[in-house]
């Protein structure tokens, strides 16, 4: 009975804010703790409501600082543990979002985007928290992102957010914005025995209490968690530890921990990472674009293809890790790189940086989409 | 200068992380007599040690969390308390101790310590005072009393402090308690009690930090503190905790209340359970 309740199997018809909802909850998703925010609110109402169904934990916090660290201690105990929230409650996130990297606790934070900065443009869409994400708690630190298009992969990716997090022990952003978390869409559920579930790595029996959580044994350098209560007596601290866990204040563990969390994501970058194409094969000028914006960089694609112009788009699915070998590959075939996004130019300054190639940019600092027009113009000045 | 004599064995090894000592602590610092209290009461208490968990925000306090033996998470400055509901409300059977210090409770996680105690959710808090920000070298704090010094108010300090089982019982908390670190038998006691009520429950304990306040305020070391509490406290029963008495001050010929403030039984939070049919 509570399986069916969590898995809404069948054709729906929801906005995104709601489809992200079902997600976590197709997911396994015992946690929610958050903090009301438009754009983001209707997954705390939506989870308020479904949540107690399923035997799952809501809970309304008292403020975004509260949200991440409850959905970490929740995490820490084994809970499938998620937020949603916009702009200025992801900066408010951004201390704890550090610690989930260091103390390697997987969780899912969801935040759909508003125009920015500070209170900005509360009901309108935005993409500028790209940057935020990646960048935004203090550290080297490398974070896993996915930018969902539609409310259909609003539920896709929240689940897949889940399993990357519990897989690789990290914090998982869904980079969602007011337009796909709003839209009402047709979503497909599907059965329940069709919904992936990786689930975290595990150690095997407690050792006289001399269990080393921060032990690496495998290539892929995550280790087994541990959760709260299961006899290991383990120590999770922000200050650099050893695989004892023990803080160690030496430049040397230092450098090894911060390089292991780095290249924990950066060597499995090719598992993280979804990107999508179309007419890429033949294409000689390349518009890159995310998000609600895909919508109408694939019609202004489409458009030019029409009237002759060999243009194709690479929508990212995830924005970080940044597919690097893709785009070397790609700035190899192509002469023109144009990226629309609704930012003034922050993943245009990532491909930038990695392609060694100047883009064009269709820019716009956010409260309304940018319309296919812009987009086709762009592509035939290009072509001209 | 005589040899430090190290002994072979502590009747707290089993609970306490050995090989990490020495403990950062400066001689004469209080917190290790309140964890040493806290220990205790884990190893008395009916619950398996194994289902105590212990999380700390970040301070001298907050080191706790690093040297006992069981399930222990140093967190972030302040965050300590909705880190601990997190764990609580995902795993019920753990018995769940914030243990920090006031700085990271009363000030930058003061939201939190008010609304935990509001929503009265099943987690203990041992908040150590001592009336300063001991790690980062002796700034004052929300518990700081008007007038005493600190590296941040040279001058004395020009704000007044909290007085914490008021604002803890007005915020909700079930059981409210305030010692000093010569109480180690009451404290032990009263964590115990702890652990068997449902609810929120708070424990202060006013503890000597030398270095960071006494340095600064003509306290000598953390013995003339100890000496302080001893003459001046006195124990209340069924205290009001409304009285600008409690406000603690060191430096003036004041009594010092101590006791039980709160002890009631207000419901604890439970997550929402929906019967579907
Ligand atoms: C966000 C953040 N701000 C500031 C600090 C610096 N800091 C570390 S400990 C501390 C104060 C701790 O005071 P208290 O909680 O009273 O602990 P004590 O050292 O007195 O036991 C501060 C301000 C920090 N670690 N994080
Ligand atoms: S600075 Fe104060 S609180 Fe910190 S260890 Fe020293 S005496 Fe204790
Ligand atoms: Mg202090």
């Amino acid at each position: 009975m509570m399986d069916d309740l969590r898995v809404l199997t069948g054709k729906h018809f929801m906005n995104g804010d709601e489809a992200c909802a079902e997600g976590a909850l197709a997911a396994g998703c015992t946690f929610f703790g958050g903090y009301p925010i438009t754009p983001s609110t209707e997954i705390a109402e939506h989870l308020a409501r479904r949540l107690p169904e399923v035997d799952s934990v809501f809970i309304q916090m008292e403020d975004e600082l509260g949200s991440m660290a409850a959905i970490l201690g929740a995490s820490a105990a084994g809970a499938r543990s998620m937020t949603a929230t916009s702009g200025p409650g992801l900066s408010l996130m951004m201390e704890n979002l550090g610690l989930a990297v260091m103390l390697e606790i997987p969780c899912v934070v969801v935040d759909v985007q508003r125009g920015s900065p500070s209170t900005g443009l509360p009901t309108m869409p935005g993409q500028s928290d790209v940057m935020q994400a990646r960048w935004g708690s203090h550290g080297d630190y490398e974070i896993v992102a996915y930018s969902p298009w539609s409310a259909q992969e609003m539920f896709d990716l929240t689940i897949l957010a889940f399993n990357i997090a519990d897989r690789y022990r990290t914090p998982v952003l869904i980079l969602g914005d007011e337009v796909v978390g709003h839209m009402i869409e047709r979503v497909v559920i599907p059965p329940k025995e069709q919904i992936d579930h990786w689930g975290r790595k595990r150690p095997k029996e407690p050792d006289n209490g001399r269990y080393e959580p921060f032990k690496v044994e495998d290539a892929d350098l995550v280790p087994p968690m541990v959760h709260a209560g299961e006899g290991y007596r383990v120590h999770f601290t922000g200050l650099t530890h050893d695989e004892r866990g023990y803080p160690d204040m030496s430049a040397k563990t230092h450098h090894q921990l911060v390089t292991r969390l780095v290249n924990k994501i950066r060597n499995n970058a090719d598992q993280i990472i979804r990107t999508e194409g179309y007419y890429l094969d033949d294409a000689q000028i390349l518009v890159v674009a995310y998000g609600c914006t895909a919508r109408s960089a694939q019609r202004a694609v489409r458009e030019a293809r029409q009237k002759g112009i060999q243009v194709g788009l690479l929508r990212l699915i995830s924005l970080w890790p940044f597919p690097e070998a893709l785009f070397q590959e790609l700035a190899e075939k192509v002469d023109t790189i144009i990226v629309a996004e609704m930012n003034l130019g922050q993943m245009s300054r990532e491909i930038q940086r990695v392609t060694g190639r100047p883009v064009r940019g269709v820019f716009h600092a956010g409260g309304e989409m940018i319309p296919p027009e812009s987009i086709l113009e762009a592509i035939r000045e290009a072509a001209a | 200068m005589t040899a430090v004599k190290v002994a072979d064995e502590h009747p707290l090894d089993a609970i306490i992380r050995a090989d990490r000592m020495p403990h950062i602590w400066c001689p004469g610092c209080g917190i290790g007599i309140v964890m040493r209290c806290y220990a205790q009461a884990i190893l008395d208490s009916q619950v398996p040690v194994d289902q105590h968990v212990v999380i700390s925000g970040i301070g001298c306090s907050g080191r706790v969390a690093g040297y006992m033996n069981i399930d222990s998470y140093h967190t972030t400055h302040g965050r300590a308390i909705p880190f601990a509901l997190g764990m609580k409300l995902a795993k019920p059977e753990l018995m769940t101790t914030v243990f920090s210090g006031d700085g990271d409770l009363v000030a930058i996680g003061g939201n939190h310590l008010i609304h935990a105690a509001r929503r009265n959710v099943d987690i203990n808090v041992i908040c150590v005072n001592n009336f300063n920000y001991g790690m980062t070298g002796g700034q004052v704090g929300p518990t700081t009393p008007q007038g005493a010094r600190g590296t941040t108010a040279p001058y004395g300090n020009p704000e007044l402090p909290f007085n914490l089982p008021y604002l803890l019982s007005a915020s909700g908390a079930n059981f409210v308690a305030r010692w000093t670190t010569i109480h180690v038998r009451q404290i032990r006691e009263d964590i115990l009690y702890a652990f068997t009520r449902p609810g929120f429950t708070f424990i202060e304990v006013l503890a000597p930090c030398p270095v960071g306040f006494g340095k600064l305020n003509n306290i000598e070391d953390g013995l003339e503190e100890m000496e302080l509490y001893r003459q001046r406290c006195v124990r209340v029963r069924d205290g009001d905790v409304r009285g600008d008495d409690l406000n603690i001050d060191l430096r003036e010929d004041k009594p010092i209340y101590v006791g039980r403030f709160a002890d009631r039984d207000r419901p604890p939070y439970e997550p929402v359970k929906v019967e579907v049919k």
